[in-house]
């Protein structure tokens, strides 16, 4: 080592101290819990493919497991595993609750932005946070046992526990993040769009439909797609009020069986590594496929609209 | 002086109405909100009390109460935000103050959101193969708080996020130029100006833990434990308990021949907690947004 090398290493060392260690313990510690969250996604995938891979690659027919609509997965003589019908039953039940929840979510957010008082707001703000802290399986509750009747009377139908009374849960459980997410997309629509409108003399009708649905379009379509990743992973409220026939429906009246709902009902009776609990590890996969392809249009078209400004 | 013209009047007449149309709107959310609220604790008024609180389920969980569930859904809650709060927290401060503006930062921000978007079913898949089976925890107190504890990950990241954020650079700045380092300033300077922000977005997320069914139903909660009532320690974090979410989904969905009332106390005593929770966390961020002195 030469003279001055060892000079600076005898500086560095009479300056290290333990207060020095301990920050760097720290900074490290920190950096290592920023990136946890990349680890955690990566593991997610990594866990929940482990499970399922061995059959995935060898004896599942993936076609016949995408488009056909056979569930018999403890079947003694034949067994089939097709979850087309699940996929119909997820989608079915996510679009009705998106026609509900879209139109009342957009309204609401509009409300909430562009028509109350700063009191008024605040007030429907709180509301708006209540009903989302609502859980799913008290939602999946109120479907069995207060929407179920109510939907067998009102629309004098045999069963209540159908599409129709998981869209409506669905709706309302996704309609608080729609009006959040909504209305920070309405409130990053300029005030200069506003004033000019008005100073031409619009309507706050004219100025809603005119100015702020095409300004703002990208930031509520990001609150749709949410609302719907939201809908398409639920779990517990469409088990319990969706009826849970494996069925392809042609009325909304007629029960469903999503996605989700199969992993939770059928998880605990398939015994460990057997063929069918590798099925619903594939489910799975298939589920986190959907969610993460919507959460990034999402977010890319909420980062399209930051740049943008 | 304005003169009301006919145009005038059915401007203003258009006006009223957009205001009404999305008014009624907005009521849609609110009226089920309270229609719901008051059906469940009408129905469930008479098993309400503190006995059906302090009791353990009787009789296949036809008679007694949740004391049990109740313990559990604590266990549960608590450990799992024991730890997801610190890594959250320290997550968020590297996001928020370490982070420069690169390709890891984006990937990191990318995969906060998409944790969040990951179905809650999907988490018990994962708490299963990895907790559970993998790392051979066995279905236990512990297996399902950490699986819980991924799932509230990003939630509490984004909040803690929001209040490093609301502090103002100038804080930093000033602390800096007086010669310390980072962490110090991190310490002594910003975390105690966010703390109330930071708990705030945890408190939250013990509403949203207590409420969750999916993610314990497999790596954890059972259908039936009997525990000492009025035990504290009841449960070891090896054990599987009972969770009042799951209790919830067994009774309405398993067992037969339950009073009437039952499950609609259960949906109480857990909306209540829920609700009370966020009432709290509301009430806090009130308080503090009042006295902000930036």
């Amino acid at each position: 080592m030469t003279r001055i090398g060892r000079r600076r290493a005898e500086v560095w060392f009479r300056r290290l101290s333990w207060s020095r260690i301990g920050e760097a313990v720290i900074e490290n510690l920190i950096r290592l819990c920023g990136i946890s969250a990349v680890l955690f996604v990566f593991g997610i995938f990594l866990f929940v493919f482990r499970e399922g891979a061995g059959f995935l690659f060898d004896g599942l027919d993936i076609e016949k497991f995408l488009f056909t609509t056979e569930w018999y997965p403890t079947s003694r003589s034949n067994v089939r595993y097709g979850v087309g019908a699940l996929i119909v039953g997820t989608f079915s039940v996510t679009v009705l609750a998106m026609a509900i929840a879209v139109p009342f979510g957009l309204g609401a957010a509009i409300f909430v932005s562009e028509f109350c008082g700063k009191k008024l707001r605040e007030a429907l703000k709180i509301v708006i946070e209540l009903l989302a802290a609502i859980p799913s399986v008290v939602w999946g509750f109120i479907g069995l046992s207060v929407m179920n009747p109510l939907i067998q009377k009102v629309f004098n139908v045999p069963i209540g526990l159908n599409v129709f009374n998981g869209a409506i849960l669905l709706a309302l459980m996704s309609v608080p993040i729609m009006v959040s997410i909504g209305e920070d997309a309405l409130k990053a629509v300029p005030d200069a769009y506003r004033e000019a409108a008005l100073a031409l003399g619009a309507t706050r009708w004219q100025i809603v439909y005119r100015v702020l649905l095409p300004a703002g379009k990208n930031g509520l379509l990001a609150a749709v797609l949410l609302g719907v990743g939201r809908a398409v992973g639920e779990t517990m409220a469409v088990l319990m009020a969706t009826g849970h026939a494996v069925n392809i429906p042609r009325t909304i009246f007629d029960p469903v069986r999503t996605l989700t709902a199969t992993i939770a009902a059928e998880l605990g009776e398939a015994p460990v590594g057997s063929d069918h609990y590798q099925v619903l590890f594939i489910i799975g996969i298939l589920l986190f496929s959907i969610t993460f392809a919507v959460n990034l249009t999402a977010d890319l078209v909420v980062k399209g609209i930051r740049k943008k400004q | 002086m304005f003169v009301t013209t006919p145009f005038v009047r059915q401007k203003e007449r258009r006006e009223l109405f957009a205001k009404i149309f999305f008014g009624l709107m907005a009521a849609a959310m609110v009226l089920p909100l309270v229609l719901i609220l008051t059906h469940l604790v009408y129905q469930a008024w008479p098993l309400l009390s503190w006995e059906f609180l302090s009791t353990n389920p009787t009789n296949g969980m036809r008679r007694g109460g949740i004391w049990s569930a109740i313990l559990g859904t604590i266990y549960l809650v608590g450990l799992s935000l024991f730890v997801s709060a610190p890594i959250g927290v320290f997550a968020a401060v590297y996001l928020n103050e370490y982070a420069r503006d690169n390709w890891l930062t984006r990937i990191i921000n990318l995969a906060v959101v998409n944790l969040a978007g990951v179905p809650s079913i999907v988490h018990a898949l994962f708490g299963l193969g990895a907790f559970v089976l993998f790392a051979g925890i066995g279905r236990s107190i512990l297996a399902a708080s950490l699986t819980l504890a991924i799932m509230t990950l990003p939630v509490i990241i984004a909040s803690t996020k929001e209040a490093l954020g609301a502090v103002p650079r100038s804080f930093r700045e000033a602390c800096w130029n007086l010669g310390a380092t980072r962490w110090q300033t991190i310490r002594r300077i910003v975390l105690p100006n966010s703390i109330s922000g930071i708990l705030t977005g945890v408190i939250l997320q013990v509403s949203r833990t207590a409420g969750e069914t999916a993610p314990v139903m497999f790596t954890g909660a059972v259908f039936f434990k009997k525990i000492e009532e009025g035990e504290l320690f009841a449960y070891a974090i090896t054990d599987q308990c009972m969770a009042l979410s799951m209790h919830l989904y067994t009774v309405t969905t398993q067992v037969t021949n339950t009073p009437e009332a039952l499950p609609y106390a259960i949906a109480v005593v857990l909306l209540a907690t829920v609700l009370l929770v966020n009432a709290v966390s509301i009430s806090i961020r009130v308080y503090i947004r009042s006295r902000k002195k930036w």
